[in-house]
């Protein structure tokens, strides 16, 4: 059963991923987007795992998904910071105290 | 001695990462770990005052903390699970957002403790403002775990014992 | 194609002396599997995006860290140096993925929260599932 392992487990997460891509589709806003991209992308790290554990060469594989866990970070962080409007603490204090009066 | 132990960390990552044990590839990391802690190394270990007895005693603390997260991650899947597959777990949802004020100090302790509220279940950290947590929750028996502090006193006894002592 | 090759030629090769470490894998990735079903069907039905956000930021970390670790144990064929390498190595991205995906759920919260888009309360709630009825 160890060699059908990979396989199977590969086969279950593509069909999972269905759902999150289902929500990068549709989703309302911009937000909902770039966090299915992102739930997908720490999986595609786990799924070249199973490719290198399907061709036997997990050694090599590993690599690449060292790297995509990394890029895969740094987008998140990127787009987060590219999407929000950066109003400073005082703005929004003061916004606070306006919403409370 | 910062310098050293950058480049301890950087060589290591090194041998792990190569896998080849033969003297050329060895000297290549040494060489190329030397340039980059030479170019680079002020950017590891913000604050250079503490010690090297402080500094493993904060990675023991981090070790030692680790099997009580990951119950709690355990905890929190589960919950994620029956709100997500059961209709009655979806009924009982009442998101909403709780502030809270922290009296930890240093910002290791506020990044941990902020990622632990994010694992915790039901809890995830919205926004931080110095020492004000803003904090979005799911449903209400988990918010009053989080108002009455056990999370935040968990972090405290691994991260900053001098804090419970004053209080 | 070579996978399947590769499959086909060591299909006998079954229960060396590791196999209860490979069951223990094989268990450990199942589990990643059925927590990765909470996340996936979390993201579909959740209402608003914070909520959404509950179910990636919590499912992603633990179900990733346990496929990968089953990984790590199914792959260990025999206690030399290579394997522990490997091994190492895949905890590695275990451990950055668990610093990692708090990490970066909080920045996209923290940028969504700044942009104005307000978390649903639990009247908005109530509104909408008595729309959905009576729909």
């Amino acid at each position: 059963m160890t060699e059908y392992f990979p396989l199977i487990m590969g086969v279950a997460l593509f069909i999972l991923m269905i759902p999150v891509l289902y929500r990068i589709w549709v989703g309302p806003t911009g937000f909902d987007r770039i966090l299915g991209a992102n739930v997908i992308g720490t999986k595609t790290a786990v799924l070249l795992v199973i490719i290198g554990a399907v061709y036997d060469r997990v050694d090599m594989f590993v690599d690449f998904a060292i790297a995509y866990a990394l890029l895969n970070f740094v987008s998140a962080i990127v787009v987060s910071r590219y999407l929000n409007r950066t109003i400073s603490l005082k703005e929004m204090e003061a916004r606070e105290k306006k919403a409370k009066a | 001695m910062y310098p050293v132990a950058v480049f301890l960390l950087l060589f290591v990552n090194w041998i792990v990462l190569s896998g080849k044990f033969d003297a050329f590839h060895l000297g290549l990391g040494v060489l190329s770990c030397l340039i980059v802690t030479i170019l680079s190394q002020d950017l590891l270990y913000h604050d250079r005052t503490k010690g090297l007895k402080a500094r493993l005693l904060e990675a023991w603390a981090f070790i030692r903390y680790l099997p009580w997260i990951i119950w709690e991650v355990v905890k929190a899947n589960l919950h994620v699970l029956k709100l997500a597959v059961t209709q009655k777990g979806y009924e009982e949802m009442s998101p909403r957002v709780v502030t809270f004020e922290t009296y930890l100090k240093t910002d290791f302790a506020k990044f941990v403790l902020a990622n632990s509220i994010t694992l915790t279940p039901g809890t995830i950290t919205m926004l931080i403002r110095g020492d004000v947590f803003h904090v979005h929750t799911m449903s209400q028996f988990l918010e009053d775990d989080l108002l009455t502090g056990a999370i935040e006193r968990k972090v405290a006894e691994v991260f900053e014992p001098e804090v419970l002592k004053k209080a | 194609m070579n996978g399947f090759q590769f499959i086909a030629a060591s299909a006998g090769s079954e229960g060396g002396s590791l196999f209860p470490l490979h069951l223990f894998g094989m268990f450990l990735g199942f589990l990643g599997l059925i927590f990765f079903l909470g996340t996936a069907v979390g993201m579909m039905r959740f209402p608003d995006f914070y909520t959404r956000m509950h179910a990636a930021g919590k499912g992603d970390t633990l179900s990733t860290m346990l496929m990968l670790t089953g990984f790590a144990l199914v792959t260990m064929e025999d206690f030399s140096l290579g394997s522990w390498l490997l091994f190492v190595k895949i905890m590695g991205v275990v451990l950055f993925i668990f610093l990692s995906t708090p990490t970066s759920s909080h920045a996209l919260m923290r940028a969504a929260f700044e942009d104005d888009e307000m978390p649903m309360t639990e009247e908005d709630l109530k509104k909408s599932r008595k729309r959905g009825k009576k729909k």
